[in-house]
């Protein structure tokens, strides 16, 4: 039991490393040429001098910063609209066909005018990444607050809870799985719009450090930068999962698998 | 041996009904219903699906509002005795992101809140789940549950919008002595709403038959208490009853065989 047990924890990792091993003997053997690809050996060199020297730390915490920022206020609009539009009949009437218009916009497709309007500094990113991740904040919100069990507000109403007592005890919990949904979406957006707008134009960043090291052809360098947003949107989805967790542990579809 | 949370009894609130009628658009589901019911009564309403025996649940309630009478509760409009009021439904409606305990106390206030919660669910023998999450218990407990959240409220009126209609024989069985114990044992009016003959005998003191949304059978139940399903008095007022329901769906007679019929 404990044999085979092991032997499950190890399985899924016998690809990835056949495949890194392969890729080392490639480079070493002169097949793979480091213009193309650098040995894994040198990325973990690349890895680590930059960790040194803390220029990866810094862009790190700049990248990291940008996507939180342009996060908190696109999913911070998304959301407060989405309750609006979810509760109130007369601000769906007034908000929702339009939102529902400008959505069919695909956020990449602004950045010429992103451009235009805002130059190439620090707020053409933030916008990029705001109004992508609105969207599926927004959009979840609304389609959550209207899919709460009218059966459950009705009861709720009969034991006398009305405003806001109603809105924190039967609502707000009933609308919550799905607005995860939605911010799991976003972070995932979030890095990907954060990831072209950087490359398109920045001083700092990850972004920054992988177009500047293209330059001067340090191939290891730029395979540091991918790896680094990898890991980043991961990490994005292992707290919004962490979240879905500790919300919604009532719900037999989130609780963790049996160990 | 009683709890607190249970004395004073609560007296049991008179339901009357003068000429209560509900319409859905062109469709009339009620027509004028009139009826009278006594503080402390226990009335099942029996009735095939769509007569309108739920809507009249629903208007007690006032979850819906009459086109035309009234629903006077204790001599009054029924909006003055909302809080003495209280419905179980046909599906527990529990909130799943509250535990039990939570469950009971929603809409109560004051600090001991939870200790009476707690009190309630001792009385529905379900103390032991007070911190599950609802979605781990089967249909009868969730039902225990949604009853004692309705009697913590002491209420004076208890409507049952065919609470026991998804459960399994056994279970079902468990729940009506409940609710006949804890009806007893509070004094509060009940009324029962379900197509299940032999239930509402078994618990009501009187069985409404609504047709059409119309009274049409006004049934009295004289039998002793705690009712022998089996009995053969139990047996011969179910079967009158049960046939009484089913007369309109029996193919009808030579009444009218000439007449041509359009059948929907």
């Amino acid at each position: 039991m404990t044999a085979r047990l092991r032997l499950h924890g190890v399985t899924p990792w016998i690809v990835p490393l056949l495949v890194i091993a392969g890729w080392e003997a490639a480079s070493r053997s002169g097949w793979l040429s480091t213009r193309i690809l650098p040995e894994p050996l040198a990325v973990a060199q690349a890895f680590w001098s930059l960790l040194k020297s803390g220029e990866l730390l810094r862009d790190v915490a700049i990248s990291s910063g940008r996507a939180l920022a342009g996060l908190a206020i696109g999913g911070g609009l998304g959301l407060a609209l989405g309750l609006l539009t979810g509760t109130f009949k007369t601000a769906e009437t007034l908000l929702d066909t339009t939102l529902q218009m400008v959505r069919n916009v695909p956020p990449l497709a602004l950045i010429p005018l992103v451009i235009l309007w805002f130059g190439i500094d620090e707020s053409a990113k933030l916008f990029l990444v705001a109004i992508g991740v609105f969207f599926p904040i927004y959009l979840n919100t609304y389609h959550g607050i209207r899919s709460v069990d009218a059966g459950l507000i009705e009861m709720a109403r009969s034991y006398g809870l009305r405003g806001w007592p109603l809105y924190r005890e039967v609502i707000l919990p009933g609308a919550l799985p799905s607005i995860l949904v939605g911010l799991r979406f976003s972070l995932g957006l979030m890095w990907v719009l954060l990831i072209v707008a950087e490359t398109i134009s920045a001083q700092s960043g990850i972004g920054y450090m992988t177009m500047n090291a293209r330059e001067f052809l340090q191939t290891d360098v730029v395979l540091v930068g991918v790896l680094l947003y990898a890991f980043l949107g991961k990490l994005a989805d292992l707290i919004a999962r962490g979240l879905e967790r500790r919300f919604l542990r009532w719900n037999p579809a989130y609780q963790p698998a049996l160990a | 041996m009683q709890r607190d949370w249970i004395t004073p009894p609560s007296s049991g609130l008179g339901v009357d009904l003068a000429g209560l009628g509900k319409r859905f658009g062109e469709r009339e589901v009620l027509h004028g219903i009139s009826l009278a019911v006594r503080p402390g009564e226990f009335v099942a309403i029996v009735g095939r699906s769509g007569c309108g025996k739920s809507t009249l649940l629903r208007l007690l309630a006032g979850l819906e509002t009459p086109t035309s009478g009234e629903v006077r509760l204790g001599d009054a409009p029924a909006a003055e005795h909302r809080d003495d009021v209280r419905i179980m439904f046909q599906e527990a409606r529990l909130l799943p992101w509250r535990t039990v305990l939570q469950n009971v106390q929603l809409g109560l206030d004051g600090k001991d809140g939870a200790a009476r919660a707690r009190d309630a669910l001792a009385h529905v023998g379900l103390a032991d789940r007070a911190n599950d999450w609802p979605a781990v218990l089967s249909g009868g407990q969730r039902q225990r549950v949604a009853l004692a959240r309705a009697l913590v409220h002491r209420p004076r009126l208890l409507l049952l919008d065919e609470p026991l209609g998804a459960l399994d024989a056994l279970t079902r069985i468990e729940m009506q002595r409940l609710i006949e114990s804890v009806w007893r044992e509070l004094r509060f009016t009940a009324v029962l709403v379900t197509h299940d003959v032999a239930e509402a005998v078994a618990l009501a003191d009187r069985v409404l038959l609504v047709e059409d949304g119309r009274v049409t059978l006004d049934e009295p139940v004289a039998l002793a208490r705690p009712r022998q399903h089996g009995s053969p008095a139990f047996a011969e007022l179910e079967g009158r009853v049960l046939a009484r329901v089913l007369r309109e769906t029996l193919p009808p007679a030579v009444e009218e065989p000439t007449k041509p019929r359009l059948v929907a």
